[in-house]
């Protein structure tokens, strides 16, 4: 049990990253960036073929960022400037996406355990715990920069963007960029955890993402003081864990992606729905006392 | 101050719902004055505030704004020189953030946005004092989401924030229609009290016969993109406009 909360944990935090990014793109930008499914092992194979050719793993794991926020424009491009929805734009990038992984190494399995990893640095729990607050505290410092706001403005109101001087194409493709670097990381530091890149680590990793967020978001719900990033954070680690729980307890692993996806509809509609459920028993209650009102009174 | 020289635009170009807007339009805003444009829904109004604020391309013709065409200029661009408020009290406003967060970002209008913070302290009490012009008590709400607002706070935040940066020409389209009587008249109030402050050029759509009478200087009606009626506004009544309406224009139901 402990090892698989360590390890659910480990994972947690990797898909931690993956949330902080698609946090950007879909709660803040308010797109639905599918191009991720093709971004996460974009950064597993870009890592692979950099720390295959002898390359320090840090390094390595900085090339695929920065692959992952290429990814990002190209997305970025196809939707600004060819006008092409943003759906469909990042399922265009996820399927070149698919051939581009296989291309990078020719193969679509890599193994990596003979080569150095960033973990080599320290237990894995430390390393990444490190690298998730550093990214947590760029991403909040980011956010409250002018351009920061911008971002967030862009997803809220385009036409305040423009009536500020500013054009808001750019916001679209600094957030993309940001956001599938992010998940690239996620991937190449997945790679590097599991010790191998696969071409189908990425499947309906975009539900892992929002399960992520949705998770995080009904954590203290009204709370103005959670951030959204530590929202994301938890959430990753909270859905992982319950995940690693189910394991567990006996649950085929081939089932676990409908269980993701039951998770993301639980949650999802539990967000819609609490304040109407509430205000049901509230009523409910507020019935009951009437009724005990009226008996007291006749009493 | 703004000239539209020979402006010509039509919708659905080579369609059978071909609509000609204007043709060969004219028209001149004097500077530091307050001119409101009325007429009945097609007759173009909201076509020429939109090609003068940059979201519509004129198909022909110049917008000439303090001596330069500006026709050429990307909207975002133009609004460098002009500020606008728009019909919806959301448009103008970011409603998830707060009202200390939205005067910040106006008060970096026309301005590089870079990686500084954005809320800088020595601001605050400036912003304070405009919002206290409003008398709406939004000095004390700094931190509330502009999603809390009501309307016509909302609005009044969207004006103070088109204004703050004193811009060349303020735009405002039909600004005060989706609010309640009583709110509407309050904000055409600090409409006015701002456009004097900074004795700003204003044009102002209006379906409002009274309001347009009393906060403009001067009147012009349009319809089918032609000018009916151009007169200084305190030689109007809002008879004579209510007679034209219902003798000469078009699509007034």
């Amino acid at each position: 049990m402990n090892s698989l909360i360590i390890t659910s944990f480990e994972q947690g935090l990797i898909f931690a990253i993956l949330a902080m990014g698609v946090f950007i793109t879909y709660k803040i930008l308010d797109i639905a960036d599918l191009s991720v499914e093709g971004t996460f092992p974009f950064g597993a194979f870009v890592f692979a073929k950099f720390i295959s050719m002898g390359i320090n793993p840090i390094v390595s794991t900085s090339i695929a960022f920065f692959c992952g926020t290429l990814a990002g424009l190209f997305t970025a491009t196809l939707f600004t400037k060819l006008k092409i929805k943003p759906l469909l734009s990042g399922i265009l990038t996820m399927t070149m996406l698919y051939s581009v992984n296989l291309k990078i190494n020719g193969k679509s399995n890599i193994p990596l355990f003979s080569y150095n990893s960033i973990f080599d640095l320290g237990p894995n729990l430390i390393v990444l715990a490190i690298i998730v607050l550093s990214i947590k505290i760029l991403l909040d410092e980011f956010l409250k920069t002018e351009t920061g706001y911008l971002l967030i403005t862009t997803g809220d109101n385009e036409s305040l963007v423009k009536s500020l001087g500013e054009n808001s194409n750019k916001y679209k493709i600094i957030g993309l960029m940001l956001a599938n670097g992010l998940v690239a990381l996620s991937g190449a530091l997945m790679a590097q955890v599991q010790g191998f890149a696969e071409i189908t680590m990425g499947n309906s990793i975009i539900v892992v993402a929002l399960a992520s967020i949705i998770i995080g978001d009904t954590i203290r719900k009204s709370s103005n003081k959670i951030k959204n990033t530590t929202r994301a954070i938890l959430g990753a680690i909270i859905y992982k864990i319950i995940g690693g729980i189910a394991i567990d307890l006996g649950l085929n692993p081939n089932d676990l992606r409908a269980i993701n996806a039951i998770i993301v509809i639980v949650f999802l509609s539990y967000n819609n729905f609490a304040a109407d459920i509430v205000n049901l028993v509230k009523k409910k209650e507020g019935n009951k006392d009437v009724e005990n009102n009226k008996l007291i009174k006749e009493i | 101050m703004l000239k539209i020289i020979n402006l010509s635009k039509k919708f659905n170009i080579n369609t059978d719902n071909e609509i000609n807007i204007f043709q060969n339009f004219n028209l001149e805003i004097e500077e530091n004055k307050c001119t409101a444009i009325i007429g009945s829904n097609g007759c173009g109004k909201s076509t020429l505030l939109n090609i003068i604020g940059g979201s519509i391309l004129a198909d022909k013709g110049q917008i000439v704004l303090n001596g330069h065409n500006i026709e050429n200029l990307r909207e975002e661009q133009r609004a460098n020189h002009i500020g606008r408020v728009y019909q919806n009290p959301s448009m103008g406003v970011s409603p998830s953030l707060t009202i200390l967060e939205n005067m910040s970002l106006a008060n970096k209008k026309g301005e590089k946005f870079t990686l500084r913070k954005l809320i800088r302290k020595n601001n605050i009490d400036r912003y304070i004092e405009l919002l206290k012009d409003l008398d709406l008590g939004l000095e004390n709400k700094l931190n509330t989401k502009v999603k809390f607002l009501s309307g016509g706070q909302r609005q009044s935040l969207s004006l103070v924030m088109a204004a703050m940066k004193h811009p060349d020409l303020l735009l405002l389209d039909e600004h005060t229609a989706a609010l309640d009587p009583k709110t509407s008249n309050v904000i055409m109030q600090r409409t006015r009290e701002l456009i004097k402050k900074y004795s700003m050029t204003t044009i102002m759509i209006s379906h409002n016969m009274k309001d347009a009478i009393e906060y403009s200087d001067r009147i012009v009606m349009l319809d089918k993109g032609e000018i009916l009626l151009d007169k200084p506004s305190i030689n109007v009544t809002e008879k004579e406009l209510i007679d034209i309406y219902r003798e000469k224009l078009h699509n007034f139901a």
